[in-house]
């Protein structure tokens, strides 16, 4: 089981949200994949399209203005 | 089953077709299956080398507006078309080219982006496709 880094700060709407589509479609099941950015409408938006297709949300944290995202899929 | 949007892209507009891509990228990233139907104005986008040759719904003052708008979206980061249909077709998304269109416009398959459309296809399979979408827009 791996971990996934994918690195959107400075990206704006829709890429952080399509970035994290890719990695999880790449990704192996159990793969835990970590999003940063800071585009503050993706930091909601992520947990909701991790719930919408039934993956796990290991947690959101900001610190700067800099969110991240742990997810596993 | 997944669930499912389907977007018409009536408008050739630049500012519409930023919207249908968003949109339609926004539903892939959500696990939705999506499908892009180009037909009328909006098909002249999927012309080789003309994806983003396009002037604004409004406020296109002869080019400035556009100028300006590309430089806005430039500065607050925003993606290109180019990568926006790229990343469309990675995750999934179907293009689908109106055949009408085709006729009327007289546009044939080779003056078409054919590497990233999935079928040529009429009303009939979009109606088809829309009463399984939990979304339909057009744009």
């Amino acid at each position: 089981m791996g971990e996934i880094k994918v690195d959107c700060k400075n990206e704006t709407c829709p890429v952080p949200l399509v970035e994290t589509r890719k990695a999880l479609r790449k990704a192996s099941k159990g793969d835990v994949i970590e999003v940063t950015g800071t585009h503050q409408s993706s930091k909601k938006e992520i947990p909701m399209a991790v719930e919408s297709m039934g993956l796990e949300l290991l947690g959101v944290r900001e610190e700067g203005g800099v969110w991240s995202i742990k997810i596993r899929k | 089953m997944d669930k499912k949007a389907t977007l018409i892209v009536h408008s050739g507009d630049l500012d519409k077709v930023y919207s249908a891509f968003i949109i339609g990228l926004g539903a892939l990233s959500m696990g939705m299956e999506v499908s892009m139907y180009f037909t009328f104005w909006g098909l002249e986008r999927l012309k080789k080398g003309k994806l983003d040759k396009a002037s604004l719904s409004r406020m296109n003052m002869l080019g400035l507006g556009r100028w300006m708008i590309r430089r806005r979206m430039k500065q607050a980061g925003v993606a290109s078309l180019d990568k926006m249909l790229k990343d469309f077709v990675e995750l999934g998304g179907k293009i689908l080219a109106c055949d009408m269109t085709m006729e009327i416009m007289r546009v044939d398959k080779e003056k078409l982006r054919e590497d990233v459309i999935s079928d040529y296809c009429g009303v009939g399979t979009y109606i088809k496709e829309a009463m399984e979408s939990n979304v339909t827009l057009f744009i």
